[in-house]
């Protein structure tokens, strides 16, 4: 059979990662078999446990993730040293919870999918390293219910890390006590979000809620919970062993931000795939090292981090991919998988194709979002037709501007105004192509009615 | 009020004993017994294929809490279905990059090849097919995944190849 079945890859050799320079990936092997519990040990895992367990306060592992400046790595980009000392702990306050936030769904990214198959324990560390900062009692790994092949490594390694004693009561005879329960999902883009995340943990509809109180406050059961992504957990155990400075210096003069990022590229190029880079590594690198756009074609646009992040232009190729730089262009980096559209295809029908994942994907609990993401589908499915009328591409600015921060409960809607704004500011002349008819003349109802 | 509840107790929906001891497992592992309530209509939908309503009072009994806890969960994720599907189900990945790598043809030639279209089940009953959020495959799309397994790319020419192994 010429189709074969998916296994996630990284695209640098053995030969190539350090441990030095590579600190998320230099143990994965090429031949992609997971790595067991004996050859993470040999390879000095759950070292750096050890060593902070037992000879290190939770406030220095605070402090050393602070000043190594580890950027949340699901898109949001905000320093986990800076979460971990707002959790609330102390005298009176319980124990908490520690999640894992890994149901990767952002449209263009496939990084975390990697970590989880076939480097298990590195996340498993980095969450005990989490736990002990933050006082959690209890963690879990959140991971969409499709990883089923992620769902089977991460088990072994939770049974293996367990019966080594990794997992359980005094954790390496420090006398810490954490241990970790995988809870898969069954679908739903929102429960990426942070707090609908813990609205699902609980067995709930995976609505988001109010902030605040954050969850590191009052989180799953109202107790203090600490969320983050996958390859934001598995930078602590390096941060641990070698320190802030050996992160940062990760990076040199690329960006201010630290360590490495797990970097990839996907649409119609040469070689799609994933990297470990330093974090503000151009995209002209990445797009290189993807060997440029397939049958010579011309880059046209690019998203720098999945699908809700704004569209950037060929003339952005040399910025940073870090978190500021990004930012400054009025994009966001996102999640570092960058998504290349080539000079045939069309934004419009890109952006029409992202709202509608948006818009399926809405949680419906606020009204921007569950009605402004539908209307927002059908003007640009008339426009794609053939179909608008006059006003459409001003109401589109306006639906972008209204879905906008700030405006609804969470940041989905956000996400998705994002790459229609950058889209009608660099493309419009693709919208207005569509524009056809006089003002209400070609669509009266503009309330959308039944399926998008 | 009291007469519905009847009517559903009265389908008589057994929880195998097996699955009962798998969701009694799982709610041990969080703080509150409703936490369970995803992994418990997993747990059903594993043996029946999907979670009839009877299923509903039932589960919330074992957790103890009410049915309409269960039932706003279950009608909120995607991958809990609530009517029958076929023995193999489609997800096909409808997401950002598998759009850009010709996502359309791919589903317009499983639409061609099985005779029906999303949210619809062969008449044979060996296959639904439903589009699915991103897979995390964009490296290798366009992809899909029938029951536990992901493919990709998978260009419209190999689909009916692809379909044959499944029986």
């Amino acid at each position: 059979m010429s189709v074969t079945r998916y296994h996630s890859q990284l695209r640098q050799s053995a030969a190539e990662r350090r441990a030095e320079t590579h600190p998320l990936t230099w143990r994965l092997r090429d031949d992609g078999a997971r790595i067991g519990l004996d050859e993470y040990v040999d390879k000095d895992g759950y070292a750096a446990v050890r060593e902070v367990l037992n000879r290190q306060s939770p406030d220095d592992v605070i402090a050393t993730m602070k000043e190594a400046n580890v950027r949340g790595r699901g898109g949001a980009g905000f320093s986990a040293g800076m979460k971990w000392s707002l959790t609330m702990k102390g005298p009176g306050i319980p124990r908490g919870y520690l999640v894992c936030n890994a149901d990767e769904m952002e449209p263009g990214t496939f990084k975390d999918r990697l970590l989880l198959e076939q480097q298990p324990h590195l996340l498993i560390e980095g969450m005990i390293l989490g736990a002990y900062a933050n006082h959690s009692r209890y963690g879990y790994i959140f991971l969409r219910g499709e990883y089923v092949e992620a769902a089977r490594a991460v088990q072994q390694a939770l049974d293996e890390a367990r019966g080594a004693g990794w997992l359980g009561d005094d954790i390496a005879g420090s006398g810490f006590d954490f241990d970790i329960a995988l809870h898969t999902g069954a679908g739903r883009y929102i429960c990426g979000e942070e707090t609908a995340l813990i609205s699902s943990l609980e067995g709930k509809r995976a609505n988001p809620r109010a902030k605040p109180p954050f969850p590191g406050q009052s989180g799953a059961w109202g107790k203090p919970t600490v969320v983050n992504n996958v390859e934001t957990f598995c930078n602590a155990p390096a941060v641990m062993a070698h320190g802030a400075k050996w992160y940062q210096d990760l990076s040199g003069e690329l960006s201010n931000d630290g360590g490495t990022k797990l970097f990839g590229v996907s649409g119609k190029v040469e070689r799609t795939g994933l990297w470990e880079l330093p974090i503000g590594t151009p995209g002209r690198e990445l797009l290189e090292r993807a060997g440029g756009l397939r049958d010579g074609k011309a880059l046209k646009t690019w998203l720098p981090g999945g699908g809700s992040t704004g569209f950037l232009l060929p003339e952005h190729l040399d910025s940073a991919l870090d978190f500021d730089t990004i930012g400054k262009l009025g994009s966001r980096l996102g999640t570092g998988l960058l998504t290349v559209v080539n000079e045939d295809q069309s934004v419009l029908s890109l952006v029409r194709n992202l709202e509608q994942f948006f818009a399926r994907e809405s949680c419906g609990w606020c009204t921007p979002c569950r009605d402004g993401l539908p209307w927002t589908v059908k003007l640009l499915q008339a426009l794609e037709r053939g179909e608008g009328e006059r006003g459409d591409v001003e109401l589109l600015d306006k639906l972008a501007d209204d879905l906008g921060p700030g405006k609804t409960f969470c940041a989905h809607a956000p996400g998705a105004a994002m790459p229609l704004a950058s889209a009608l500011q660099y493309f419009r002349d693709e919208f207005e192509r569509g524009v056809t008819h006089p003002p209400r003349t070609a669509h009266a109802d503009p309330i959308p009615v039944g399926q998008i | 009020m009291n007469d519905t509840a009847r009517t559903i107790a009265s389908d008589g929906f057994v929880i195998e004993p097996e699955d009962r001891r798998a969701i009694e497992h799982e709610r041990d592992h969080y703080e509150q017994p409703q936490a369970a309530c995803i992994e418990a209509l997993k747990i059903v939908q594993r043996r029946h294929g999907w979670v009839p309503d009877a299923a509903i009072p039932a589960i919330a009994e074992v957790l103890g809490v009410g049915p309409a806890d269960v039932e706003g969960v279950a009608t909120f994720y995607s991958l809990i279905f609530r009517q029958p599907v076929g023995r193999h189900v489609i997800l096909v990945c409808d997401s950002s990059s598998c759009f850009l790598n010709d996502y359309e043809e791919l589903r317009d030639a499983l639409s061609a090849e099985l005779g029906i279209g999303f949210g619809q089940t062969t008449a044979d009953g060996r296959f639904t097919l439903l589009p699915v959020c991103c897979l995390g495959a964009c490296d290798r799309g366009p992809a899909l995944m029938i029951d536990d397994c992901t493919y990709g790319p998978v260009a419209p020419g190999d689909v009916a190849d692809l379909l044959e192994g499944f029986a």
